[in-house]
């Protein structure tokens, strides 16, 4: 800073001080000016590109994930030949149980080549294959539920929605063109043609799609009919454990810690332990759930249980710090006065201090169970990651049973070879996000309400 | 309004060296009234003292004179301001260019957490006025003599500032502001941090001060006043009530409201 | 009986207890409950509290240690002679609050030093596990070894430096991205936004540090790997693929940026106003304010905010298992695939295992290195924020 142009003599100095305008700007000024409007730019730009990285992210994953709620059914005629279905011919459901779905999807490909033909559709190289991955397998086991569960229905020809694969689908919403028609190896360029058809004649329309929130997940090969069902289930599951386990145990710690602990060296160290447990990698809670849960206490592999411990560990440190903010923030003149009445300290802790308390921790409880839901690596090394197609039973037992988590269902799906299960991801990472949104604002709620300045 | 034509006629006596020329000031801090109708004239190389019950305004009216109060969002200021002629509120006037001429001295001493020489430096870097390292240095020994502090730290010219004492650091503060080379130099409570010994020397500081520039000094004790300045002048409730020598001021006050505040009834 | 009834019968007994403590209390003091020295509530509590606590407590010791088959139900004699014991202690000079009270204090500390006896677990497995892979693989080749070429037919060489660069080198990227963004949005923010600005900004930017890690992982591998790809990479011929460690960089400094903006934020907020005051009157301007007063006295308090994030980033799996690739190399070239410890402890430790090879067991010992890697940056970090904020306090 010693290259200036112009310097002004010191007063100190012999020559007699020059004096110049206020008015006008002097060089040097209007480049210190502009370095100040560089300075300011550089912040609104900062600013800037994190809100575009924001919008950005959330935009791709509402574009990409939000046609997942929805799928695309035919609405064609399908007879329900008697022959097919009920080779006894006696309507026994139990006999009728022997025809596996593959003889309903017989039916379907009939229906379709009924449909092509009946209304003059022609197009080249249409092969028996395009016909019968039309629908998704999904479709054949609904048709097959249906007929089972109202026998009245053989020989009749119904007109119920099907299911269609997870191309068609695709075509239908856009995502799959002429081009990847063309280029892939489950579909082609007449199976496209005849999905446009179809489309023209109004019978291909999407429905809100229920099944993809609440039914199991599905193989590799129809990635049309997976759900979340096992996911959602698992999740709650787990933040139920957490719920109750980290909250009493880190609103005791956090009162011992702030009310009773002398100041010693255990105390200090239990302090630098959280503050450095809060921010060692959540991968590390994972090979410690590995390692203690289920490799030497023995809980199984897979299990709500093992990931709500595991979960429970990771969220207590954070728990612990904004508990013990909130119990800082209650003043002492509260606790002077209970003492003063003669109660003990315990009894002012339980009586006064941890109901004021309470709205703040319960905000950070919340917080705490939102970060824990999102949580996905320690839930990888403990085996949550495994395919998992029963709904886990009711707790306590389901707690042990094999379930997955909404994050590992959306790891699970990016891993599967079919590109159609990343739509899948995209939406079930909706699903997720409203969950996350939904217990932020019940956090936010519960500050506002009760939020006390003293 | 009485009290302001009383300080009018108080000023136009010595009117030659008129420093700041203040006429119809208001200032507002949002919805309050802060500055009302505030008239007077600053004198180049003399001390003058703004008293006043706390609240009164002192402190703004001071704050105005560099534009400081610029950096509260909420602060208006209307009237004129003249330095040298130069009405400060000017749209054209850039309050970077005005603060390198009128310096400031706060309440607690706030040297920046730099070595004693960087400290003092800080004013001299930014805004350019040596051309080479030996210029600076001269620059930083003249203001550290100006400030009485030279013979306490020029062993330690490379230590952090917020490790001297607090009269030293205070003084350390008045070094800063002087290097810059301003011609009036704004005082808000400069000793009110201080002990009396460190309120001592900077007092005997601020009178030989006074040889090169226009100080203005806000205090709350009025022995401080008496002792310092040459001025005084007198607010309360926002208005200048009363503007003149101080030794006037003390013996004769003619507002009664003065009369009260020095008796020690109103404060 | 199966543990589970044990543990119900045991609650039944403390129930059972409670009623009879506080009843056998107001019958000895005669009906006139100012007698007690506690009121009854407490003699209920004190007998339900040693009817419950020490049978419960060797239940859940049966459990942990696979003890024999009659400790279960030994634990229902405990209780029972708890039950009996503490029923006889009952008198109306009986301090029952100092006792129940002792209990709970007892029951808050123990929950306090679970703190330390996860860290003391975590420590510990690591260890174990990494001592018993280091009896199978020197640990020369391990920290030094260049090649990672795991197979679980024998032979694997498991050197772990591939993994440390493809870590280091993304936090960098990830730090360079994280950094400026955030450190100049905490610098507009609480210098120059104003109060409407800052309300909306700051929370906007806060979103970022709410959506889960899997999120930014799927973004990295559908969104910005093949755009940083199809606009960068393939143009300039430094590679075809989509993950890369600029992929996971990236997009970590976008997971990043609210960490250090809002550590930053209070660390800049922090510094007193009267320094800001101080320069601004001597003529400076705000960004020569900014540069040379206030980021000089936060400097300890950012390097610390910097430390955490880039402990944060070291630690980070999701986005390096979806968007940094599985080619554990090292090469200088970013938009190159490389991997890192975290996608290693997933790949290692995922599907089924075999806990006595030694392809299995590296990953404690990346595990562990990444731990104490975590740990002294953390502790260094946390070290140096609390010395900065006891400065200004």
């Amino acid at each position: 800073m010693t290259d200036a142009t112009t310097p002004r003599p010191h007063p100190a100095s012999p020559a007699a001080p020059v004096r110049r305008s206020l008015l006008i700007e002097d060089a040097r000024t209007k480049r210190r000016n502009a370095a100040e409007r560089r300075f300011r730019a550089y912040g609104v730009v900062a600013i800037g590109l994190a809100i575009a990285a924001l919008v950005f992210l959330l935009f791709t994953i509402f574009r990409d994930g939000s046609s997942a709620f929805f799928q695309t059914y035919a609405r064609i005629p399908v007879a329900i030949e008697a022959q097919v279905v009920d080779p006894a011919g006696n309507r026994d459901p139990a006999e009728m149980q022997k025809v596996l779905t593959m003889g309903y999807g017989k039916l379907l490909d009939n229906a379709l080549a009924a449909y092509v033909e009946e209304n003059g559709i022609q197009i080249e190289g249409l092969s028996e294959r395009d016909l019968s991955t039309f629908f998704s397998a999904q479709g054949r086991a609904d048709l097959r539920n249906a007929v089972l569960a109202d026998p009245a229905l053989v020989g009749t020809v119904i007109e119920a929605p099907v299911m269609t694969s997870s191309r068609v689908d695709g075509m239908f919403k856009g995502r799959v063109s002429r081009d990847s028609a063309a280029r892939d190896a489950k579909t082609s360029v007449a199976q496209y043609e005849l999905a446009m058809a179809m489309e023209k004649q109004g019978d291909l329309q999407t429905r809100f799609n229920w099944d993809f929130v609440t039914s199991t997940d599905s193989s590799d090969n129809r990635p049309e009919a997976a759900g979340l069902g096992v996911a959602i289930l698992g999740s709650l599951y787990m933040m139920l454990i957490v719920l109750v386990l980290s909250l009493p145990i880190g609103v005791a710690a956090s009162i011992y810690l702030e009310e009773f602990a002398p100041k010693n060296r255990l105390t200090d160290a239990i302090e630098v332990n959280i503050s450095n447990l809060a921010a060692v990698p959540s991968i590390v809670f994972g090979i410690l759930g590995l390692a203690v849960f289920v490799n030497f206490v023995g809980l199984p592999r897979s299990a709500p249980i093992v990931g709500g411990l595991v979960l429970t560990l990771l969220t207590l440190p954070t728990i612990i710090i904004s508990t013990r903010a909130a119990l800082k923030a209650v003043p002492p003149s509260i606790r002077d006065a209970a003492l003063g009445v003669g109660a003990s300290r315990m009894q002012t802790m339980f009586h006064h201090v941890l109901p004021l308390a309470m709205p703040g921790i319960l905000t950070g409880t919340i917080l705490g169970l939102a970060h824990a839901l999102g949580e996905t690596a320690p839930l990888l090394l403990i085996g949550m990651v495994a395919f998992v197609t029963t709904y886990p039973s009711a707790p306590p037992e389901g707690f042990l049973d094999p379930a997955s988590a909404l994050p590992v269902q959306v790891y699970n799906w990016t891993q599967r070879a079919d590109p159609a299960f990343f739509e899948r991801a995209s939406g079930a990472i909706i699903v997720l996000l409203a969950f996350l949104l939904a217990m932020n604002l019940l956090a936010i709620y519960l500050r506002r309400k009760f939020e006390r300045r003293w | 309004m009485d009290d302001v034509r009383l300080a009018e006629r108080a000023v136009d006596t010595d009117a030659r060296d008129i420093k700041f020329q203040c006429r119809d000031v208001q200032v507002w801090y949002g919805e309050k009234h802060a500055i009302k109708d505030v008239s007077v004239d600053l004198l180049d190389k003399t001390v003058t003292a703004f008293i006043g019950p706390s609240g009164c305004g002192k402190s703004t009216f001071l704050r105005c004179l560099n534009r400081m109060n610029d950096t509260i969002g909420i602060a208006r200021v209307e009237g004129q301001m003249l330095l040298d002629g130069e009405n400060i509120y000017d749209r054209r006037v850039d309050p970077v260019q005005l603060r390198a001429r009128v310096g400031m001295v706060f309440q607690k001493p706030n040297p920046f957490p730099k070595s004693i020489y960087d400290n003092v430096a800080y004013g001299p870097r930014i805004h350019g006025l040596a051309r080479n390292r030996a210029e600076l240095d001269e620059i930083v020994e003249k203001a550290l003599r100006g400030a009485a502090l030279w013979n306490e730290v020029k062993d330690r010219l490379h230590e952090t500032g917020t490790g001297l004492s607090g009269g030293q650091q205070q003084r350390l503060c008045i070094a800063r502001a002087v290097a810059t080379a301003p011609e009036v130099l704004l005082m808000d409570e400069p000793c009110s941090a201080l002990d009396p010994i460190a309120t001592a020397q900077v007092e005997e500081l601020i009178d030989e001060l006074r040889a090169t520039f226009s100080v203005v000094i806000v205090t709350h004790s009025m022995q401080q006043a008496a002792r310092v300045s040459q001025k005084t002048a007198f607010f309360h409730l926002g208005n200048l009530v009363e503007y003149g020598d101080t030794d006037d001021i003390f013996t004769r006050p003619r507002d009664p409201r003065t009369e009260s505040y020095i008796s020690g009834r109103i404060g | 009986m199966s543990p589970f009834w044990i543990m119900i019968a045991t609650l039944a007994l403390a129930v059972l207890g409670y009623l009879l403590g506080r009843s056998r209390s107001i019958r000895l003091a005669g009906g006139d409950t100012r007698a007690l020295h506690s009121r009854p509530g407490y003699h209920g509590w004190n007998v339900a509290l040693f009817t419950a606590l020490p049978a419960l407590l060797l239940l859940a010791g049966a459990r942990l240690f696979h003890a024999p088959g009659w400790v279960a139900p030994a634990a229902l004699v405990l209780a029972l002679a708890g039950l009996g014991l503490s029923l006889s202690r009952t008198t109306p000079q009986f301090r029952a609050r100092n006792s129940v009270e002792r209990v709970i204090r007892g029951v808050l500390v123990v929950c306090a030093l679970i703190a330390i006896a996860t860290t003391l677990a975590i420590v510990l497995s690591l260890v174990f596990e990494s001592a018993r892979f280091f009896q199978m693989y020197p640990w020369q080749d391990f920290f030094f070894g260049t090649e990672w070429t795991p197979s679980f037919g024998g032979g694997s060489k498991l050197g772990m430096l591939p993994l440390l660069w493809g870590t280091l080198y993304i936090s960098l990227i990830a730090l360079l991205v994280a950094v400026p963004i955030g450190l100049y949005a905490a610098i507009y923010m609480s210098d120059y936004a104003s109060p409407r600005v800052r309300s909306v900004v700051k929370p906007a930017i806060e979103v970022l540090a709410g959506i889960p890690t899997i999120v930014y992982g799927l973004f990295a591998l559908v969104t910005v790997g093949p755009l940083l790809r199809d606009w960068i990479a393939q143009p300039l011929g430094l590679g075809s693929g989509g993950s890369s460690v600029m992929t996971a960089g990236v997009v970590m400094g976008m997971m990043l940026i609210p960490f250090v903006s809002s550590l930053s934020d209070d660390i800049i907020n922090a510094v007193p106003q009267s320094l800001r005051d101080g320069s601004l009157a001597m003529g400076s301007t705000h960004s020569e304010t900014i540069r040379q007063v206030v980021l000089p006295a936060a400097l300890p308090g950012i390097v610390g905010a910097i430390l955490l994030a880039a402990s944060r980033a070291i630690g980070e799996t999701m986005i390096v298992v979806l968007g940094a690739g599985a080619m554990a190399k090292i090469s200088p070239n970013p938009f190159e695939a490389m991997t890192t410890i975290t996608v290693k402890i997933v790949g290692q430790l995922t599907g089924d295992n075999d806990f006595a090879s030694p392809e299995t067991l590296v990953a404690f010992a990346l595990g562990l290195t990444l731990f104490v890697m975590t740990l002294g940056l953390n502790i260094l970090a946390l070290y140096i924020v609390r010395k900065y904020r006891e400065q200004y306090e």
